[in-house]
């Protein structure tokens, strides 16, 4: 079963670049991505760049409305993402639990939905 | 397809009966042997059935099924000799039955009847089943009633329902909700299992302390709700305190000796011994001050104690917690023989103590009301200024309470008047209200004379 773990944090919190912390958490998300591809259980993962990068877009009555931003607007935004293959939630909740911004930051884990082919 | 009630059901079998003229003894008995076996076994045949079908709601559904035929087969053939074995090969019967039905999960249809397709009776089988997994199954079943994925209220009313086979309707009653609404609440935690794929399993490594930290806050919580209803009129509500206490004794059992889980038993046998002296007759709050202490249940001290010290003096599975110290504390409160002759300095210490594994705003007023009886009312009120700072407890109506005591003792009137109008204000407790407006009266009275 597919969970789609959402990594959240806000700008301010955990290691800023350039630090030797930083490395560190960087180091960390590099043996993430070895154990979790190397335990058959990594699909896909990638880094979101900045929300004051996003820009979010709704259809209303045919038209378009463009705005700036992420769709809520709150202090902790979603930085990154890893769609993982687990046995259940608890397995999904252990690699959780592994993702270096778990520690300053928040981490979603929600089901991804089957859609019968 | 239509789900009766429980209670439904039965009446309709006994109208049923009835009707076909059965002696009213036979109905009697069936009804009273089936309701045993609801409260003694459901939770062991229930767990059974979802280890091996891996559903909750047809496991249920089937066990259902089982009931009303035990209710239509024991009046007439008897009582089987293993009704628990006799119910959990009907059920799983019933489940293939479901299973066959339900076309939308053919693939698993087929994978499940291939391994299970009854060949013969397996009464023998089911008894076996019954007596060597058993209890793991029912472990693993409560770590996921429990399981901190779904909501707090939806913990409490699963692991009733599913461990402790309360009925939905009884449940309802003691939480005040409406059925329709403690269903709900039930049907979204089910859900919510089967689509995030919550596992049947006893969690292993570093998952295990929070899993077993939050089993165990599931069964206080039941505890304080039957020990000091947040809701409604009555005052205690025995039933949750001892199904409380049934569970934690299975937990004990099943988990060998945990030291966390003997010190929520200790604590929870330590508390119900005051169940009798923290009620009047009419229903009025008697705090622990004004208890008569002659009427506290002395085998629920001994039982409560005696857990207590063996855990204490070490020898046993896992860490010091919590409720090991809660426990302690109610055991100094015992260990007096008058209010007056409290161990107040002890209480403070452990209190203190506490504080390291539960640091929130309700250990620290606790453990300034301590205070205040050990070394004064003004070492109290000091104590609760960094409560009033945080302000965290602005609508907890105990603080309010404990503040309005410190007050009166230390001679300021006015300001105890104004916090015990604030605690009758916040108090969703009648029993509670008046105990509080009491007070608030005795003390207004005595400015004006």
């Amino acid at each position: 079963m597919q969970y789609m773990l959402l990594i959240y944090s806000a700008d301010d919190a955990g290691p800023q670049p350039g630090t030797p912390e930083f490395g560190k958490m960087m180091q960390g998300y590099m043996e993430f991505n070895k154990d979790a591809t190397k335990a058959g259980t990594f699909v896909a993962g990638q880094p979101l760049q900045g929300a004051s990068t996003a820009t979010t877009l709704r259809l209303r009555n045919g038209r378009t409305e463009t705005t700036d931003g992420p769709f809520a607007e709150t202090k902790e935004t979603l930085g990154g993402y890893y769609l993982l293959n687990c046995d259940d939630l608890d397995d999904a909740l252990g690699w959780a639990a592994k993702i270096p911004t778990s520690e300053y930051g928040s981490i979603e884990v929600r089901p991804v939905m089957e859609i019968p082919t | 397809m239509v789900r009766l009630k429980f209670g439904q059901l039965w009446k309709s079998r006994l109208d049923d009966f009835l009707s076909r003229n059965i002696a009213m003894n036979d109905i009697a008995s069936a009804y009273i042997v089936v309701e045993n076996i609801i409260r003694k076994e459901w939770g062991r045949v229930l767990a059974t059935l979802i280890k091996q079908f891996q559903d909750f709601e047809l496991s249920e559904d089937a066990l259902q099924d089982a009931l009303l035929a035990a209710l239509s087969t024991w009046p007439k053939n008897g009582l089987p000799d293993s009704p628990a074995a006799w119910l959990l090969t009907t059920a799983k019967r019933k489940a293939i039955d479901r299973l066959r039905r339900a076309r939308t999960v053919r693939e698993k249809q087929g994978e499940v009847l291939s391994n299970m397709e009854p060949e013969h009776s397996f009464d023998e089988e089911a008894g076996e089943q019954l007596d060597t997994a058993i209890q793991d199954e029912r472990l693993m079943l409560i770590f996921t009633c429990c399981h901190p994925a779904l909501p707090e209220q939806a913990r409490i009313a699963l692991t009733l329902k599913s461990i402790t086979g309360m009925k939905t309707s009884e449940i309802a009653r003691a939480y005040l909700v409406s059925e329709e609404t403690m269903a709900q609440r039930i049907v979204r935690a089910k859900r919510k299992i089967k689509a995030a794929n919550i596992p049947y399993k006893v969690p292993e490594g570093d998952q295990l302390d929070e899993r077993l930290a939050s089993v165990l806050t599931v069964i206080y919580l039941i505890f304080n709700e039957g020990y000091s209803a947040t809701h409604g009129e009555d005052l205690i509500r025995r039933d949750l305190c001892n199904e409380a206490i049934r569970l934690t004794e299975l937990l004990l059992t099943l988990t060998g000796d945990e030291r966390e889980v003997r010190g929520l038993l200790a604590l929870l046998l330590l508390h119900s011994s005051r169940l009798q002296a923290r009620c009047s007759i009419n229903g009025k709050l008697i705090t622990l001050e004004q208890q008569d202490r002659t009427l506290w249940d002395r085998e629920l001290i001994k039982r409560g104690l005696s857990i207590l010290i063996t855990t204490l003096t070490g020898g046993k599975k896992g860490k010091m917690g919590a409720f090991q110290i809660q426990a302690a504390i109610s055991a100094a409160h015992t260990a007096a023989a008058t209010y007056e002759q409290t161990n107040w300095r002890e209480i403070s210490m452990l209190y203190e103590k506490l504080y390291k594994y539960q640091p929130t705003p309700v250990v620290m007023l606790n453990g300034a009301v301590a205070l205040s009886f050990a070394y004064g009312p003004n070492a109290g009120l000091a104590a609760i200024q960094q409560i009033e700072q945080e302000g965290d407890l602005r609508i907890y109506q105990p603080f309010y309470a404990a503040k309005a005591d410190m007050l009166r003792r230390a001679g300021r009137i006015k300001e105890a008047l104004t916090n015990y109008r604030k605690a009758v204000e916040l108090s969703g407790n009648k029993t509670e209200r008046d105990y509080l407006r009491k007070r608030l009266e005795q003390l207004a009275s005595k400015i004006e004379q």
